[in-house]
């Protein structure tokens, strides 16, 4: 009983779904007819960017494991990190940028929701979460009321479901006003046998849909995802979904116990274009097809139509393929806890998917098409223009400041550098009792329970240096990531991503797409941390701009020996503090990025943006060799015992760095640095491949020889010691600051404006 | 001797709580689910935090009426041991098997952080490890943690030595600044009148090893443990 529509669909419908004129006129092809309307919904949804990728595909290449994957056996074995002693990491990153700019505090929770479900899916309890945020600056009323409910947001969600939230970051720039970005990461445990596909094998096998009910929430949320927000979006807010914490809690146990039984044969969240994505990858990926009935999906409004429960993101939801006649017994567990638990169809042998009203047939598309066969847009890419002028950017003819005292606390006092306590106080980050480096280090440590080892988790990705250079500032993000873990004694073990961008039909915007990807790709596999996974959010944009390009990683790291990890803070007084940094001598790097010697690393910085009022230069240069080599010391140090704390030089500059450090060990420091540049470079330059760390100093002689012998430079800064932080530049003694007045800044930076009235 | 462990819908504790009975005071211990209807088996049953019921209504207003309080209540009556850890203490508060409420936070805002507490009564089940005025480092996760009860209430606990534990600064100084939550007379935690029911808003199983950043919640179960044992007052 085939369809046979001879009706066209007026343009204006799907075009206001999100299918172009050749797309639709593909549809057709593919068809062979004109579709129902309720096929024209699940193309426009499966075609968007958010679900088929369809700009981003021919970039992605670049990834190695993710070409050999999709090359190969597919994405799921790829994403499972394997640590050892039989434990396998899966972990995800995912944007709920558009979603959170219309309804902040929904927007995020649903984004940990979505996150969450894709690491359980796959047969893993999570064990962690991470959270990537960017707003625009705290002045503004609007940007505070987005900051506190998406931080509310998130939460209200990781809080109720017990996984920890335990490290990630904030940033605050003009360009993200409007459009905020939230990213979500998730990271899950497992023992290797017990992974789970999401397939849809054997015809015959039942098809059960499980967890809430269907609602008319998120309908085109996809859709959404894949358009710039402008003044019309705040009326999309019933395009964002609504989360339920507690269904998720129960849904994860449920799901990991109904796993254990082996009765399940796939399974697959339901996030994006619920039931239609679901089905149709499933279906896909086994090669099969799906008969499935909307009249027997549960739901929690009366009257809505086959094309509003195929593409309802109602959140909460799993489509499970079980063993033929084992559907009551995978049934039971989910009721057991509160579940429904409901078979809406069955696995066919036919590579389609059909959709039935009750009797009627509403959709009859080939499942491929739907899910494998996007058409990809190999898109024009075109240097900004912004790029040259800025990059030149003449910075010597920055003053320096009349007062260094006054620029290091401002810098301290800016939302970005500022301590997060206020964030990640509002997370549950110690539930799960794992958490052995808790927030505000470099990195969070978790210890797996059965084994001595612990792993190592950090975001990383700084917008600024990708606005001035992608490809430097994306393969900087991968350095400054393992930087973290390295201080924290871990070593890079895999990546995961998620790269906002603004519009790819931009060529400029494409460039900056491309170019980041390339400068990700390379570093990761420099640092032997492959990419298993990730996410593309373009149109990032609003009226007033786009956002700066913002690929973020997340990063994992091994640490072998729990025991053998290490914190950021100075512990004791009378301890030497040293910089461990890249060899002195030898030919300059070259390449783009290089050729200037980056006005000593002040491009770029926080410091010139927040004490200049400046965004310009070139990012700090990078030299992945001499990188990985302080790496290895570090890590070396860390695994003797012979370094107390190691904290990396990133944004804000030495003398940040040395600021937290003394911050958050309740201890001061004399340090004397010996400069050849102005004494406000010295300070706040972001140069590249620095960790200052602090030793005993009976243990110098012992960190001396394995600096050595990774052939990098140790510079001694000075000592721990007293409440004051002093810096002299040459001899000259420029900064000159009390631990804790250094501390009140740094901690009340982001308390004092949220305690302002938000919109 | 015998642990059990409740496991309410929303739960989230449980598993920590388990651990720590199991795994690191070496004890037996089992879950307990919320439809059970006889705890009379156990020696101690614990209430884990988390969210029962997603807690979407007042914390704890619904898991009170789940059919294994009934048995908790008829357990308790019976002078067996019951401790809630966070969200157990809410559930205590709303079954009245400790008096009280638990208001939200006066930050108005979800606090995860390790916070001081001094150890007030110590000769109860659940704290005679401790030494008089023993400052623990436990941490606390709730939004909904402020103490609150009537004038008379507040009197009878602290006339009957029943306020377990206070929180406070690192040296034992009970200020507003060290009161995380707005809880009156900086209450963590408490004791009904015959001492066997106990309800504390920090978690003393996320304090039991040197790894998490303190072990001073063992002072807490160990108590416990020993009291149950009876080998040592």
């Amino acid at each position: 009983m085939p369809i046979i529509n001879t009706e066209p669909i007026d343009p204006k419908v799907y075009r206001d779904m999100g299918l172009n004129d050749e797309e639709y006129a593909e549809v057709t092809k593919v068809l062979g007819r004109h579709p129902t309307y309720t096929e024209v919904g699940m193309y426009a949804v499966m075609w968007s960017e958010h679900c088929g990728y369809k700009y981003s595909r021919p970039i992605l290449r670049l990834f190695k494991k993710y070409r050999e994957a999709i090359d190969g056996a597919g994405l799921e074995n790829a994403g499972v990190i394997d640590i050892g002693d039989g434990f396998g990491i899966v972990m995800k990153m995912e944007s709920h940028n558009h979603p959170s700019a219309v309804e902040p505090f929904q927007g995020a929770a649903t984004g940990i929701g979505g996150i969450l479900r894709d690491i359980f899916t796959m047969g893993a309890r999570p064990i962690a979460c991470l959270d990537s945020l960017r707003f625009g600056p705290l002045d503004d009323p609007r940007n505070r009321y987005l900051f506190e409910h998406v931080v509310g947001g998130i939460g209200f969600y990781g809080n109720c479901v017990g996984v920890p939230t335990v490290a990630g970051e904030v940033y605050f720039e003009d360009c993200y006003s409007g459009n905020c970005l939230v990213n979500a990461m998730s990271v899950g445990l497992m023992k290797h046998e017990d992974i789970a596909f999401a397939r849809a094998s054997g015809p015959g096998n039942p098809v059960l849909l499980v967890g809430s009910r269907t609602g008319r929430d998120g309908i085109h949320g996809a859709t959404f995802a894949s358009v710039r927000l402008d003044e019309e979006s705040e009326g999309r807010k019933s395009n964002v979904q609504m989360g339920d914490p507690f269904t998720e809690k129960l849904l994860i146990e449920a799901t990991l116990e109904a796993l254990k039984t082996g009765h399940i044969v796939g399974i697959q969240d339901m996030g994006a274009a619920g039931i239609t994505c679901s089905t149709c990858e499933t279906a896909a990926k086994a090669g099969t097809g799906m008969r499935i009935d909307v009249r027997k999906v549960p739901l929690r409004e009366t009257g809505m139509s086959p094309y509003e429960i195929m593409l309802s993101e109602s959140q909460e939801r799993m489509l499970a393929i079980v063993k033929k006649g084992r559907e009551d017994d995978v049934a039971a567990i989910f009721k057991k806890w509160g579940l429904n638990a409901v078979v809406i169809g069955h696995v066919t042998d036919d590579g389609l998917v059909h959709v039935y009203d009750g009797d009627e047939l509403v959709a009859q598309i080939p499942a491929k098409s739907l899910a494998d066969e996007a058409p990809m847009y190999y898109l024009d890419a075109e240097e900004p223009a912004y790029l040259a002028k800025l990059q030149n950017y003449d910075l010597s003819s920055v003053p320096e400041p009349k007062d260094y005292n006054e620029a290091l606390l401002k810098v301290l006092a800016a939302p970005s550098i500022a301590s997060k306590q206020w964030v990640y106080e509002q997370y549950d980050h110690m539930v799960q009792t794992n958490t052995a480096i808790l927030p505000g280090s470099d990195a969070a440590v978790l210890r797996i329970r059965g084994t001595r080892k612990a792993i190592g988790i950090v975001t990383d990705c700084n917008g600024r240096y990708c606005y001035l250079d992608p490809f430097v500032g994306a393969k900087i993000a991968v350095a400054e990531a393992a930087r973290n873990l390295a201080c924290s004694g871990a070593r890079p073990a895999g990546v995961t991503d998620c790269l906002n961008f603004g519009n790819p039909e931009k060529p400029e915007a494409f460039w900056q797409f491309k170019r980041a990807v390339e400068g990700l790709a390379e570093a990761c596999e420099f640092f032997d941390a492959p990419v298993v996974s990730g996410n593309v959010s373009f149109y990032n944009e609003t009226p007033d701009g786009s956002i700066y390009p913002t690929p973020v990683i997340g990063m994992l790291g091994v640490l072998d020996d729990t025991e053998k990890r290490c914190s950021s803070e100075f512990k004791d007084a009378g301890d030497v503090i040293a910089l461990i940094s890249g060899p002195p001598v030898g030919p300059p790097p070259v390449g783009r990025g290089h050729d200037v010697p980056a006005q000593l690393g002040l491009g770029g910085s926080e410091y010139l943006k927040t004490v200049h009022g400046i965004v310009a230069g070139r990012p700090p240069a990078l030299d992945m060799d001499r990188e990985k080599r302080v790496h290895q010391v570090v890590l070396k140090a860390i695994g003797k015992g012979i370094i107390k704390s190691a904290h990396d030089c990133a944004d804000g500059g030495l003398a940040v760095t040395l600021a937290e450090s003394c911050i958050l060990g309740a201890v001061g420091a004399d340090v004397k640095l010996t400069a050849n540049c102005a004494p406000a470079a010295a300070l706040f330059a972001e140069t590249q491949s620095r960790i200052v760390v602090s030793v005993a100093s009976e243990n110098l002689g012992a960190l001396r020889e394995i600096v050595d012998e990774c052939c990098v430079e140790c510079t001694i800064l000075g000592k721990t010691g007293g409440n004051v932080m002093r810096i002299t530049v040459n001899d000259v003694e420029v900064v000159s600051v009390a631990v804790k007045d250094l501390e009140s800044t740094w901690r009340d930076a982001i308390p004092s404006k949220m305690a302002l009235s938000s919109s | 001797m015998k642990f059990g462990v409740v496991i309410f819908p929303g739960s989230n504790c449980d598993q920590d709580a388990y651990y720590a009975v199991r795994d690191v005071l070496k004890q037996p211990v089992e879950y307990i689910w919320h439809q059970e209807t006889d705890v009379s088996g156990f020696d101690c049953v614990i209430l884990p935090g988390g969210f029962s019921y997603g807690d979407y209504l007042r914390t704890g207003a619904v898991a009170r009426f789940s059919p294994v309080m009934n048995a908790v209540q008829e357990f308790s009556d019976n002078g067996g041991r019951v401790l809630g850890i966070c969200n157990g203490f809410q559930i205590l508060c709303e079954a009245h098997l400790v008096p009280g409420a638990l208001i939200p936070n006066n930050t108005l805002r979800f606090r995860c952080k390790y916070v001081n507490v001094r150890a007030e009564n110590t000769t109860s089940d659940y704290s005679h490890k401790c030494a008089k005025g023993q400052v623990l480092k436990i941490p606390i996760a709730h939004h909904g943690g402020q103490y609150y009860c009537d004038p008379d209430t507040l009197k009878a606990l602290e006339d009957n030595n029943r306020v377990l534990l206070r929180y406070c600064d690192p040296a034992g100084n009970v200020t507003d600044a060290a009161n995380p939550n707005g809880s009156m007379n900086a209450i963590a935690g408490i004791l009904n009148d015959r001492g066997n029911v106990a309800g504390m808003m920090p978690h003393p199983e996320r304090a039991i090893e040197p790894i998490l950043g303190s072990a001073d919640g063992r002072f807490i179960l160990q108590s416990i443990v020993e009291r149950l044992e009876g080998c040592k007052v």
